[in-house]
């Protein structure tokens, strides 16, 4: 499977665990709720982690873990939900999250250049082509 | 009035391309009918009951000549010849084809007009006072903040899929003519002990199936910290505001439910973080108010004597002055309205010959720029009162001069069942009924200050919970019923009107306004208007001769 990454096509290097699942080496992202409750297995175990937020988490309760974290997956249930636009805007901006940021689910092609605007560098899609060629509808704007 | 620079200008032409990409998706079925209503609303397309309807924006009714010839070849080209205005100073078509529209988009954009953000979800175009510039009672110009917003706005990332729509208000004068206290956010220009400018920020006000009249959040807010205080307001409702059902998701009632202390607090917390990287520089406003100069006026406008005269001599141009004109700040001018409520014409309707007259005469009459209000009708905002006799003629002859401005026949109204998809009932028939009913001028003009306000649906497009009199389209079984309201009120005084009784079938509405107004007349007091008549004198007197009547 292939991602965008920095507006290029690359292959994807995440595997996200279902809360399940046993834990496995190498990158993985867990959801908020199991990042939660097994913290500290997560951040030892052998290689790079990640985590998938729903738009109803708190951002806020991940500061103090964000060095801990190469991912964020923002997961979009329904692509009306714009609360994951102020998520990446809080990671990116008010909590200098360097990591990647990567936009995954039901959003739409079409919102990737806003997404792109508040700080998401990753998009996962069945029509990446497509999303890859909204990221620059715009070469200017107001904010 | 403000000019595109080069970025305002590839801004809107990238916007058109995308629109034009979109919708080729569509059609191809790449992208899904979900997603893309999502889009098209977001480009100002509705489908209605007939075709799909388009919005144009028009930000904070400022027109020029240009874009009002381009209005009225859209209206011939694209559309049954014309157009509609309103209530929030925006231009709508009713019957485009859809996929003509990504050429009429192209079309508006040569004339620096878009549809951005004019539906859907997001922040809606930034509307203002009719007379801002001009009106005696002005406290600053409002134009140049509306501007600065309306950028701030348009296309903002973070902000274009919100719980549900986003309206913003703002008013320069010490009287609201904007509706200022029925908008998610109200701005009032307002000066402090000090003698600075700022604002007063009104949050939470709106019509629609529940009315409420905005709080204030900010009595006085330091102008240059207008955009970080809307960006803070804006986040925390993003963020908070309800999702899960439609009725309940405006920022009015995340304010009721949170509290406005609580919600204030959560405001000022996120504002705190972000305000000093958000200033406007002086320089920026110096910029902004530079587009909006005062124009180079005539100094001895005021010398003139043939319109007193002509005044004298001619009762229907006296009454057109006195009805369908305002003083102006300067001296020798004075402010013109174009009625748009003619008595068999739908209100707030414009064909394409009398927007291409309207610019020729706003081009030779008033330094090329018209202006829409709240109230669906245009502005003249810069006229000489010598040229005022030649101007009325030359307006009445476009049916432009009906000397209603203000009175009952002054109606707003919704488009209603014959247009839109969510009608419960007809509004325009309702309209020409009620201006057969008035049709005696002298009898209008002694019933004064009315408003009457009607929508065919809860949706409440035409305000029908703040009008004077309130008609309010429901459907019972099929069949179009009536509800009436008495009292409300979109001014200083805000008020949502008081229900005054069981709602009336079509064939009894408009002999029960006859009724409410006849009322009205026994019941007050000299020179008493209608609403302060209905204030004393309370709603019993209507409702017995109403109710007994039908």
């Amino acid at each position: 499977m292939q991602v965008i990454k920095n507006q290029q096509l690359i292959d994807n290097h995440w595997t996200f665990l279902t809360d399940d699942a046993p834990l496995v080496a190498g990158n993985i992202s867990v959801s908020f709720a199991r990042f939660q409750q097994e913290k500290a297995q997560l951040v030892a175990h052998n290689g790079n982690l990640g985590v998938r937020i729903s738009p109803t988490n708190a951002v806020s309760e991940l500061v103090a873990d964000l060095p801990q974290l190469a991912l964020v997956e923002l997961d979009f249930s329904d692509f009306a939900d714009g609360r994951s636009f102020s998520q990446a805007y809080f990671l990116r901006n008010r909590y200098g999250f360097e990591g990647e940021i990567r936009a995954i689910g039901s959003y739409l092609a079409d919102q990737a250049f806003y997404l792109s605007r508040v700080g998401v560098n990753a998009f996962s899609a069945d029509n990446l082509p497509q999303t890859q060629a909204t990221l620059n509808d715009f070469t200017v704007f107001y904010q | 009035m403000y000019q595109y620079n080069h970025n305002d200008q590839i801004l809107i032409e990238e916007r058109v391309a995308q629109f034009r990409r979109q919708t080729e998706q569509f059609l191809k079925g790449e992208i899904s009918e979900d997603g893309y209503r999502a889009l098209r609303l977001r480009n100002g397309v509705y489908i209605q009951t007939h075709a799909p309807m388009l919005r144009v924006a028009v930000p904070y009714g400022v027109l020029n000549t240009k874009q009002l010839h381009k209005l009225a070849h859209i209206a011939r080209t694209y559309d049954k010849n014309y157009c509609h205005i309103t209530t929030r100073q925006n231009v709508q078509f009713n019957w485009p084809k859809l996929e003509q529209i990504p050429d009429i988009l192209a079309e508006l954009a040569e004339v620096q007009m878009h549809a951005i953000q004019t539906s859907g979800n997001c922040m809606r175009n930034t509307t203002s006072d009719h007379l801002a510039g001009v009106g005696i009672d002005e406290i600053e110009d409002s134009r140049p903040y509306c501007e600065l917003i309306r950028q701030w706005t348009t296309l903002h990332p973070e902000f274009d899929y919100l719980p549900r729509k986003f309206k913003i208000a703002v008013s320069g004068s010490l009287n609201d003519r904007a509706a200022t206290q029925f908008h998610d956010i109200g701005l009032h220009l307002v000066t402090n002990d000090a003698g600075e400018i700022g604002f007063k920020v009104l949050v939470g006000g709106g019509l629609g199936r529940t009315p409420v009249i905005g709080q204030v959040i900010k009595p006085f807010l330091d102008k240059k910290h207008i955009l970080s205080y809307l960006e803070a307001t804006l986040r925390i409702y993003n963020l908070f505001g309800r999702r899960d059902n439609k009725y309940k998701a405006r920022i009015k009632i995340l304010v009721r439910e949170t509290g406005l202390e609580k919600f204030s607090k959560l405001v000022d917390a996120e504002w705190a973080l972000i305000r000093d990287g958000l200033e406007v520089s002086e320089a920026r406003f110096d910029a902004m108010k530079a587009h909006f100069e005062p124009l180079n006026y005539d100094k001895k406008a005021a010398e003139n004597i043939t319109f007193a005269r002509y005044k004298k001599e001619n009762k229907a141009f006296e009454t057109w002055v006195s009805y369908n004109t305002l003083e102006h700040k300067i001296d020798g001018y004075r402010v013109v309205f174009l009625s748009l409520k003619a008595p068999d014409t739908p209100p707030g309707d414009l064909t394409a010959e009398q927007l291409d007259a309207i610019a020729d005469l706003a081009e030779i009459y008033s330094f090329g720029e018209v202006r829409s209000t709240h109230r669906q009708n245009l502005v003249f905002a810069d006229v000489k009162q010598a040229d005022l006799f030649q101007l009325w003629q030359l307006l009445s002859v476009e049916k432009l001069a009906t000397p209603n401005i203000g009175t009952a026949t002054d109606m707003i109204c919704c488009p209603g069942l014959d247009f839109c998809s969510l009608a419960n009932a007809g509004s325009i028939g309702i309209a020409k009924e009620i201006n057969e009913l008035l049709e005696d001028l002298d009898y209008l003009h002694d019933i004064g200050d009315v408003n009457i306000n009607m929508s065919g649906c809860m949706n409440g497009c035409a305000h029908q919970s703040v009008g004077h009199i309130g008609i309010l389209g429901v459907d019972k079984k099929g069949v179009e019923w009536y509800q009436l309201t008495l009292g409300g009120s979109s001014a200083n005084e805000a008020a949502i009107g008081e229900r005054l009784g069981r709602a009336l079938p079509k064939n009894e509405i408009t002999q029960a306004v006859g009724t409410i107004l006849e009322v009205y007349i026994q019941q007050r007091l000299e020179e008493e208007s209608f609403l302060d008549t209905v204030k004393r004198v309370g709603m019993e007197p209507f409702q017995e001769k109403v109710y007994a009547s039908h």
